[in-house]
């Protein structure tokens, strides 16, 4: 709904500045993970360990950053959410350290998974992330199951489930949607949509209507909007999330939005058309943002100041990784259950 | 007359499944990105454009479906090679691939033949975390009914691979990242190697003697043997022998190879890359156990794997994991300077 007083503009302005701010943390956060994983993907140590600071395939969610800030902005800090293994910019969204992210991206021992998980496995359990994934629809079920913990223990917490438009072909989806419909758990699906299954092009492989029809096959209402647009993917989430938290069981959104960068740091995919990439260009949604905002009144030097602000933010983070101590190698030996490890050796 | 080049793995395979596919009509492939891509680590490089995409064909997102319709249309005549992108992922799937495609032969009393070839990539070293860089083929190696290949080189990637292809039975294809010859990738020299351009095969149960020598046997697969020559390469400067012996494949698995080289060296070492705990490691120290009235060993028998943890990501921390050449030859230099078990 588009404001029209004054007053009601500015507030409206300084609602989307927020949201704009954590859109821009995210670009901030993907844009120095890229620069710093250059040319590190080596299997047999060619790329020396000074060289290479961020290290292995990162899958990077630049382009998407109105999903993840538009669903967040309506999570307390005691919601859960699960991710993909596209995961920086939920994580980040759901309140997690940037400087901890960065380490666990440089594999430092100060990382928030001690750098044993690194970018596809990156979560913080201190604020309800339960984790990043690198098995496409994995993360649906554990969604589930964080909601129906939620609801034995009669908590008013709600589960963000974040996924791809490839993981509505697997298993899970449906096992996982059926699941959360029977017991009518509190969850948010999150159909993340960029139009990429790894390289290959998700409407040729997808049958039928796709992601929200299939869900409204299940009995979930389901909204699809224009992900890059973070106002009307915040005021979806915000209906939904209000209908889950009012006893209305799970809900459904299917957001629209485009995989700007490669499905993986190594991947040029040189499989499109670079037309195709420039028009997405063209609804960017930080650039999409940012003119709305001045639509709203909002002055330039403070949507300047946002960007400064974050970038600061992850240059620091950066540079807090860069002086952190890679883990002693025998670390690998810790945090395996109680089954112990090495003791095979 | 045999024309050979250079090639690396990948192009090796994709060469094999090619000329597989000029030969035989019933010969298609089937896999995530497989297509138009040509496979993430380029399994598949060139084949659309040559057969098109009714024989050469993306998938979904959808492992259970693909690998389960390769079943079916082997039982119904074809020889479908399908593409498991990473063996990791075979947690999806897996009730295809060892309760149906491993069994339904058994099941129906020998009436149905499944000539299915599942490759999948394996292999850690480039700090791709805990669920893309698992080896995992003694998992499969496990379960009765599957053959498993996993190749070191790429002539042997492309003569296994042909072998597999017209082989009648399912066969489980592992190839190494690390090995492949990517361009994204660093690998071992040796893996890339001389292919001859006409199709040819390489039995299955035949293991390479990788390298010659008198005190010291490794038993090795996949990319581990290179690991293995280059370790043998450091030791022979110390006057250490070191046989290398390349398995080539699990199943079938060539027990006398491996039970003549330790008879010849007295010294056995089991370097692998896959988990440690109830494994190759633990398989071939087994066999060799079994004929101690016949082998005459020098030393205990040495096993290097993945201990009991996942791949860690941080770059330390899977170094130290994942046997090394340094760890390879140590492990080689304490058993020379090692007393024969004694019995506490």
């Amino acid at each position: 709904m588009q404001a029209s007083t004054p007053a009601a503009n500015a507030s409206h302005g300084e609602h989307l500045l927020s949201l704009y701010r954590t859109m821009a943390r995210i670009r901030a956060f993907e844009n120095a993970a890229e620069e710093a994983s250059r040319g590190s993907v080596a299997a047999f140590g060619a790329t020396s360990d000074a060289a290479a600071l961020v290290r292995g395939p990162l899958h990077l969610s630049t382009g998407q950053e109105a999903v993840a800030a538009g669903v967040c902005a309506n999570l307390a800090r005691s919601d859960y959410l699960t991710s993909t293994h596209r995961g920086h910019g939920h994580t980040l969204a759901k309140g997690a350290d940037t400087t901890a992210m960065m380490c666990e991206l440089f594999g430092r021992a100060a990382g928030s998974n001690k750098g044993k998980g690194g970018s596809m496995h990156i979560a913080d359990f201190g604020v309800g992330m339960l984790g990043a994934n690198g098995v496409v629809a994995a993360g649906i079920p554990i969604a589930v199951g964080a909601a129906h913990s939620a609801k034995i223990r009669g908590s008013r917490a709600i589960v963000a489930c974040f996924f791809g438009d490839g993981a509505i072909n697997r298993g899970p989806f449906l096992e996982g949607l059926n699941w959360a419909k029977i017991f009518e758990l509190p969850v948010l699906f999150v159909c993340e949509d960029n139009r990429y299954s790894a390289t290959t092009a998700t409407d040729a492989m997808t049958a039928g209507e796709g992601a929200a029809a299939r869900a409204r096959g299940i009995g979930l209402p389901a909204e699809t909007v224009d992900g890059n647009d973070v106002l009307a993917v915040d005021a979806a989430a915000r209906e939904l999330v209000a209908r889950i938290r009012a006893g209305g069981g799970p809900q459904f959104l299917h957001a629209l939005t485009y995989r700007v960068k490669g499905h993986v740091s190594v991947d040029a995919a040189a499989y499109r058309d670079q037309g195709e990439v420039e028009q997405a260009l063209e609804s960017d949604p930080l650039k999409l943002a940012g003119q709305r905002l001045a639509a709203l009144g909002i002055a330039a030097g403070r949507i300047a100041a946002a960007d400064a602000e974050a970038r600061a933010e992850i240059e620091a983070a950066v540079a807090a990784a860069h002086a952190a101590r890679p883990p002693e190698p025998a670390e690998a030996y810790a945090d395996i259950q109680d089954t112990g490890a090495g003791q095979w050796r | 007359m045999t024309t050979a080049r250079k090639l690396t793995m990948a192009q090796a395979i994709s060469e094999a499944i090619g000329q597989e596919m000029e030969r035989d009509p019933k010969v298609f492939a089937m896999g995530e990105d497989i297509a138009r891509y040509g496979g993430i680590f380029g399994a598949t490089g060139g084949l659309l454009e040559r057969f098109g995409k009714e024989r050469i064909m993306d998938t979904p997102i959808s492992e259970s479906a693909f690998i389960g319709a390769a079943t079916g249309a082997a039982a119904e005549g074809m020889r479908p090679i399908a593409e498991l992108m990473f063996v990791d992922f075979f947690g999806v799937c897996m009730d295809q691939i060892y309760n149906h495609l491993a069994k339904n032969t058994y099941m129906s009393g020998g009436k149905v033949r499944l000539p299915v070839v599942l490759m999948t990539a394996i292999g850690g070293g480039y700090n791709d975390a805990a669920q893309h860089s698992q080896c995992l083929y003694g998992l499969f190696a496990h379960v009765p009914g599957l053959k498993i290949v996993v190749p070191s080189n790429a002539y042997d990637a492309k003569g296994l691979m042909i072998q597999a292809i017209r082989d009648d039975n399912p066969v489980m294809y592992f190839f190494h990242k690390g090995i492949m010859g990517l361009p994204w990738m660093a690998y071992y020299e040796g893996s890339s190697n001389e292919v001859p351009q006409e199709a040819y095969t390489v039995p299955f149960g035949q293991a390479r003697i990788a390298r010659e020598g008198k005190d010291v046997t490794i038993v090795a697969l996949s990319q581990m043997v290179q690991k293995a020559l280059l370790a043998a390469a450091e030791l022979e400067k110390e006057g250490i022998g070191t046989e290398v012996v390349d398995l080539r494949t699990l199943v079938p698995l060539d027990v006398e190879a491996v039970v003549r080289s330790v008879k010849k060296t007295g010294r056995l070492l089991v370097a692998d890359e896959d988990y440690l705990n109830f494994g190759l490691t633990g398989e071939i120290a087994a066999l060799i156990a079994e004929r101690l009235d016949q082998i005459s060993l020098k030393s205990p028998i040495r096993r290097l794997g993945v201990p009991g943890v996942p791949i860690p990501y941080s770059r330390p921390l899977e170094q130290f994991i994942i046997p090394q050449v340094k760890s390879i030859a140590d492990a080689c230099r304490g058993m020379m300077r090692g007393k024969v078990a004694q019995p506490a």
